[in-house]
């Protein structure tokens, strides 16, 4: 149990998917102009990445791996979360209509997200067990969520703020996610 | 308006060069450009993978029903993706190595996509080549432009090539993290001041 833990603490702050990793920065910067967005855009790629991670962990080992197709992976996996976040989307509309519309429109971009595809691919470089990629996909999301959070508290303030004309939205927004990565940064000691 | 066959080719080197204009394509961007080789590396891929997909989009684009095509187009670009990841395991299998899971993360690269979307669906087969090849290039000349700041600041080096005297104390900041999002940051706000003038 406590090694779970531990994988958690270092997926979330040590190696965090977006300020470590530069995985998912589109969405990172599309998504953090307000609150609320971020916020919704955090809990759908929790969603769809812990379902994500599970799915390509079992077509890994039961499917690409027993019939030697592991080039194929890259189109496998795509193909996998592409149609995924289809169905969730699908299903949400259906039965939980209040989740569907706090999530909707930020599920067809998750797609495109490298995160998703990112961690997916981390958990079979690294070869880990089932419930390791379960606890990875889990940990690296909530990381995401917490970044994409944190920045989108920073970025409504520098609304207020008076910028440099050339440094206006994305650059500002760019030496911010810096700054916050420096901090981020630190956790470097504890791994 | 009609474009020139060169103007679709130039608009990808300064007008729409990603990831400055359009601001796609950031993960691979940050990620790859510790070092110039890196970068270069990384926009050949991305180079090959634009070309031949917006080729292949373009060729079958009045067979593609509008409703999947993203469907269809994802999976003409993982295509080409494992095509070239499997040439560069055979060829370059030290680069292979250090661009790791990005190679694969090609086929989520907004830009790729975006321009299946945005241009190759909606025009011939030339322009459609040439604009994959400009806004290919403009991507690479982005990522070693980059790439070079980050590498002779933070280690010292240019192509692995020591460029400061022994006494060069190495600027490590540039090549982690957060160096990546300052200094693309910084090269964004000197792209947008010199395109206001």
């Amino acid at each position: 149990m406590g090694d779970y833990v531990l994988l958690a603490i270092s997926c979330i702050f040590v190696n965090n998917i977006l300020l470590a990793q530069y995985l998912g920065c589109c969405p990172f910067m599309g998504t953090s102009k307000k609150m609320e967005t971020a916020v919704g855009m955090g809990m759908a790629v929790i969603f769809v990445l812990v379902m994500a991670g599970a799915i390509t962990w079992l077509i890994e080992a039961y499917v690409l791996k027993p019939f030697g197709l592991e080039y194929l992976r890259t189109i496998a996996f795509i193909l996998v979360i592409a149609s995924l976040v289809q169905f969730v989307e699908m299903f949400l509309r259906k039965s939980i209509p209040a989740l569907y519309k706090g999530l909707g429109i930020f599920l067809p971009l998750i797609t495109t997200n490298c995160a998703v595809m990112g961690v997916c691919l981390i958990n079979i470089n690294e070869e880990y067990t089932f419930i390791q990629s379960l606890v990875t996909s889990f940990s690296y999301a909530a990381g995401f969520g917490l970044a994409l959070v944190l920045f989108a508290g920073v970025r409504e303030r520098i609304l207020l703020a008076r910028v440099p004309k050339p440094l206006e939205d994305t650059a500002i927004g760019l030496v911010t996610a810096g700054m916050l990565a420096l901090a981020f940064f630190a956790f470097k000691g504890m791994a | 308006m009609a474009k020139s066959i060169t103007q679709e080719f130039t608009k990808g080197l300064w007008d729409e060069i990603p990831p400055f204009r359009l601001v796609l394509g950031l993960c691979p961007t940050l990620a790859v450009t510790k070092s110039v080789e890196n970068g270069l590396g990384m926009g050949v891929a991305v180079i090959f993978v634009l070309v031949c997909s917006n080729m292949l989009v373009s060729l079958l684009r009045n067979i593609i029903p509008p409703k999947v095509r993203i469907a269809c187009f994802i999976v003409i670009i993982a295509t080409f993706v494992i095509v070239v990841e499997l040439l560069m395991q055979a060829y370059t299998y030290p680069l292979f190595l250090k661009l790791g899971i990005f190679i694969p993360l090609i086929v989520v690269n907004c830009v790729v996509l975006g321009r299946a979307e945005a241009f190759a669906y909606k025009n011939g087969i030339v322009r459609s080549i040439v604009d994959g090849f400009g806004i290919g290039a403009g991507f690479t000349i982005s990522l070693v432009a980059i790439g070079a700041l980050r590498e002779v600041f933070g280690s010292g080096t240019f192509f692995g090539i020591p460029v400061f005297g022994p006494s060069f104390q190495p600027f490590t900041f540039m090549i982690e993290a957060p160096g990546a999002f300052v200094c693309l940051g910084l090269m964004l706000s000197l792209m947008n001041l010199a395109g206001n003038e």
